[in-house]
């Protein structure tokens, strides 16, 4: 009788644990896939992957979350937005300044001259033009408009004085604890 | 070579001349001017828009009916899920 008992309490806990099972798999299916960035630098050509990652993502309908820190915060600031740089001094990948004569080799330290970063900023933006990149903030417009989380990093913002009022509109302000939380769920979590 | 993909869709979306992600972005855009059942057919030049668009429509959900190469230019026929 004993054995009875101890077979039919067996069966019913092992159906019960399946159907738990079941519907936390059921669950995880339906719930959407998220994209989880972390934004740490602030020139030009930085700007773009996080921002192209995001606004992908809330097209394929997933859920996507920026958390801009350090010179990433830049990407949010509503001064320094329009004004990101890249610079050519310390990047070799930068072309030579007179893109006519590729054979010239111009030194990098040519690149710390006066003039040259304002000249490779106005080279990039150029190739986005003709290659019909939008601007920066159109990027950060489909991503809101998606329902992606634009998070700024409270310790940078006290670190380099910036307030909310700095910022553009539709910017949370949170610390690393809200984000990791907002990434624990992420199904692909990237820092840049 | 000629194109085969008729263009009776519902909505057409030129994404001629324009990278990644715009092809997605627009796209997903567009998509919602359409009723579920309803058909978008878009062009595009990007190479990697091959691959992008079929991997939109699986993780959204929505049909991709065919694809053709004509020339340089890529095009999809989707219909919008039900």
């Amino acid at each position: 009788m004993d054995a009875e008992i101890q077979k039919y309490i067996n069966e019913r806990v092992e159906k019960r644990v399946a159907e738990i099972l079941a519907q936390r798999e059921h669950a995880e299916n339906a719930r959407p896939k998220r994209l989880a960035l972390v934004a740490s630098k602030g020139t030009l050509d930085m700007a773009y992957p996080p921002l192209i990652l995001a606004s992908t993502a809330v097209s394929l309908g997933w859920e996507a979350g920026i958390f801009f820190t350090f010179y990433g915060l830049d990407i949010v600031n509503k001064t320094k937005l329009p004004d990101l740089k890249v610079a050519p001094i310390g990047n070799p990948a930068m072309p030579a300044p007179i893109s006519a004569i590729p054979s010239l080799q111009v030194p990098n330290f040519v690149g710390m001259l006066p003039g040259m970063t304002p000249m490779a900023t106005a080279l990039m933006k150029n190739w986005f033009n003709r290659a019909h990149i939008p601007p920066l903030q159109d990027l950060i417009d489909v991503t809101r408009e998606g329902g992606g989380k634009l998070y700024a990093c409270t310790t940078t913002m006290g670190v380099m004085g910036v307030s909310q009022e700095n910022l553009i509109e539709g910017v949370e302000c949170r610390g690393a604890a809200a984000f990791l939380e907002f990434a624990a769920d992420a199904t692909v979590a990237l820092f840049i | 070579m000629s194109a085969v993909i008729q263009t009776q869709s519902d909505l057409f979306l030129d994404s001629k001349n324009l990278l990644c992600p715009m092809p997605i972005i627009k796209l997903a855009q567009a998509i919602k001017q359409i009723d579920a059942g309803q058909t978008i057919l878009t062009e595009t030049t990007d190479p990697g828009s091959q691959y992008d668009i079929a991997a939109w429509a699986r993780q959204t959900g929505n049909e991709l009916l065919a694809t053709e190469q004509v020339g340089p230019v890529f095009r999809f026929l989707i219909r919008k899920k039900g």
